[in-house]
């Protein structure tokens, strides 16, 4: 049998853009008229799904739209979509800060929020009282949070500041301070959102390996909301996508991811550049990515060379002095190549139009970001934009029967191989 | 559905979208009593931090006013305040009227000032009002210190002054004092998450209020001089507070046990009301704050 611990049913959650302000009192009078003569409230049956970038019809919008899904107990749920498609508003009404418009969440544990980090503190005083203040808040009693103190302390790492005050801390210690108290919370379900997008390397170490122990060894269960697709992918056992409030993919957490990352591509394949790309020396137009024989419209797939055009137009008459460099980075933000035109075509006076092939089955499924530098005379950068483009590599089709998963690493060089003995 | 039926009544809690207009969960607010505590804690330490003074601040501002009242009211305008002496009279009622100005102003802009904390985690939010009241009752037992010493002193002057009696049922008062102030802040901190207006109404609001609850002058005296809007001072809840205060701390002026009543049904049904419009409110509010 299913333990289920967590159960949403027909989650919706309406908003009301624009100012509120004139037309507040009369919509509020009447929608008090309608309650009071028993009919439905007038507003609820109006209002747009929530796209940010289309000009809706209603002044009322719906973040959330029909949720339902159930956690069990023990599970990491990892709750991923893009800005805007309600992650935030879910999870504010899991954690109660603001209640949905209809349907209901029944829970068997208690929910224990970390919306965001630092909930409550007060600059004023010192860490350790903080660290009472904040695990109150929290839903600890002061016995509980005295009988782990010691250990919330040595987890922060700020052992030396434990007694100064809060706003003498860097926000990297602020941070270590917050997860650490919220980190012996001892709630049946905890909520997490976006904390590890600050602290060091080794802090988010920390806080992944105790949010692996808080879901494996202790069974509790973790609703995590990232962009951090590495953190999710590595925490995670089950992913849901949002898309403008409604859930659009439920499943295992690396399908679920590159639903997410695939459904990203769409837009972000070309780039086209304004005047304030330009100095003496060139003017950029255009990059755009594209799998070979296709457009740029499609997503690249990883079975399929893809290229990458840059268009430029040099102003200099000394067109050799110059050439372009491209830096590769993943989606963890890590440096992985450079390559440039150097040494296999030159630029010329005026306008250029450079591709740059990349041979199928390079890249690993996966996003990636590239930075353009523009180096004069083999030494000197004369322009830099950093993830100036980005693009996500898809999954290609694959043979039937062979492996579906996911191989390590980001790149599959093929390299040439020779079996010296003919048989 | 594989989960058994039985199970389907075993949920801790529901969230759901408009809770029961009798809802408030006492159970849950003793669970977060430590937070309250610790509320209490902080507004207590952190106020006057970075300040030289520091707590002296809770002493100057009523010393200041029952000074600048006598000079105005009693030596100017020539109030009597009868045998007891006129510093002493507007001192008690000053203390007393600051208890409720605190509880009041601190408590109105409750959902506005905690917005971001709010925003973030879940707690009984009425545990924000409610340290606010416990905390001004320190800031109040402070201030109540003074008024005693210059009691004191102007009892070894000679003062014609005493206790009455019923000075027992003082620190009723001061709760009542309190629930009241509590229970229009939570209706105020309520309607200002939409209307905003209301804010700036209660700045001066509170001081007009303030000339209509006998705190300056005995009720005696608003009946003789204009008897036609005495009822202003006579249904206004607080002007039984204060002059009972007077009356058990300096036997001065009359007590009314009508007043009294009145004063006490009223208190706890605005108290009441504001329990239930914040709850209300506390759902949604972040939604349009």
């Amino acid at each position: 049998m299913k333990d289920i611990i967590l159960k949403a049913e027909n989650i919706s959650k309406q908003y009301r853009l624009g100012q509120v302000g004139t037309g507040t009192l009369s919509h509020d009078l009447n929608r008090w008229w309608c309650q009071l003569r028993g009919k439905e409230d007038p507003y609820l049956k109006i209002g747009d799904t929530n796209d940010r970038s289309t000009k809706g019809e209603s002044d009322y919008v719906w973040a959330l739209q029909d949720i339902n899904f159930e956690v069990e107990r023990g599970e990491v749920l990892g709750i991923i979509g893009k800005n805007g498609a309600g992650k935030s508003t879910l999870l504010k009404i899991l954690s109660k800060v603001t209640a949905p418009t209809t349907g209901s969440i029944k829970s068997r544990g208690r929910i224990a929020s970390l919306l965001e980090v630092g909930t409550g503190f007060n600059g004023e005083m010192t860490g350790r009282e903080n660290i009472f203040l904040n695990g109150a808040i929290l839903g600890m009693t002061k016995r509980e949070i005295a009988s782990k103190l010691d250990e919330i302390i040595a987890f922060s790492g700020c052992e030396r500041y434990i007694d100064t005050p809060v706003k003498r801390y860097s926000s990297g210690m602020t941070v270590r301070l917050a997860f650490a108290v919220a980190a012996f919370l001892e709630p049946e379900i905890l909520v997490i959102d976006e904390v590890l997008a600050v602290g060091d390397a080794e802090f988010q170490k920390k806080a992944i390996g105790k949010m692996q122990d808080i879901s494996r060894g202790e069974g509790r269960t973790v609703l995590f909301v990232s962009h951090n697709m590495a953190a999710v992918k590595s925490l995670c056992t089950r992913g849901m996508v949002l898309e403008h409030g409604k859930v659009k993919f439920d499943g295992a957490i690396d399908e679920a991811v590159s639903y997410y990352l695939s459904g990203e591509s769409e837009v972000m394949n070309k780039k086209v550049f304004d005047e304030d790309y330009n100095n003496e020396v060139f003017q950029l137009n255009e990059i755009s990515l594209r799998s070979k024989g296709q457009t740029y419209e499609e997503s690249l797939s990883e079975n399929l060379p893809i290229e990458l055009h840059t268009k430029l137009q040099l102003r200099s008459e000394q067109s050799d002095r110059y050439h372009v460099t491209y830096h590769l980075y993943n989606e963890m933000g890590e440096a992985m190549f450079s390559f440039s035109n150097f040494q296999t075509t030159n630029l010329k006076t005026g306008d250029n139009n450079l591709i740059c092939t990349i041979p199928a089955s390079f890249f690993q499924p996966g996003q990636y970001f590239l930075s353009l530098f523009i180096i004069e005379d083999k030494r000197q950068a004369i322009f830099v934009e950093k993830n100036i483009i980005s693009f996500t590599v898809v999954d290609g089709e694959r043979e039937l029967g062979v492996y579906m998963g996911k191989e390590p690493g980001y790149i599959k060089p093929q390299f040439e191989w020779k079996n010296l003995l003919k048989g | 559905m594989n989960t058994t039926n039985n199970s389907d009544s075993d949920w801790l809690f529901e969230i759901a979208p408009k809770n029961n207009f009798f809802s408030l969960n006492f159970k849950e607010v003793w669970q977060y009593r430590d937070l309250l505590l610790l509320f209490v804690k902080r507004d207590v330490v952190t106020v006057y931090k970075q300040t030289i003074l520091g707590p002296l601040w809770y002493l100057i501002q009523p010393l200041f006013t029952s000074i600048t009242f006598t000079v105005i009211f009693n030596n100017v305008a020539g109030i009597s305040t009868g045998i007891v002496p006129s510093f002493l009279f507007n001192l008690a009622g000053i203390t007393i009227w600051n208890y409720f100005t605190a509880c009041l102003n601190d408590t109105s802009d409750t959902f506005k000032r905690n917005a971001s904390i709010f925003g973030k985690v879940y707690f009984p939010r009425i545990i924000m009002p409610l340290s606010v009241v416990v905390s001004n009752l320190l800031k109040f037992g402070i201030q109540f210190l003074i008024f005693v010493i210059f009691y004191l002193y102007f009892y070894y002057q000679g003062a014609a002054i005493s206790l009455n009696a019923s000075v027992l049922f003082f620190p009723l008062l001061v709760v009542l004092m309190g629930v009241l102030g509590l229970g229009l802040g939570m209706i105020i901190s309520s309607l200002v998450t939409k209307y905003r207006d209301l804010s700036y109404l209660i700045g001066f609001g509170v001081q007009l209020l303030m000339y209509l609850s006998a705190v300056m002058y005995p009720m005696a005296l608003i009946r003789e001089k204009i008897p036609d809007y005495a009822w202003l001072v006579s249904y206004n809840p607080l002007a039984y507070i204060i002059e009972s205060s007077r009356y058990m701390l300096l036997n001065t002026g009359h007590i009314s046990v009508s007043g009294l009543v009145y004063t006490f049904l009223l208190s706890f049904f605005i108290f009441f009301m504001g329990l239930l419009i914040f709850n209300k409110t506390e759902k949604s509010f972040i939604d349009t704050v």
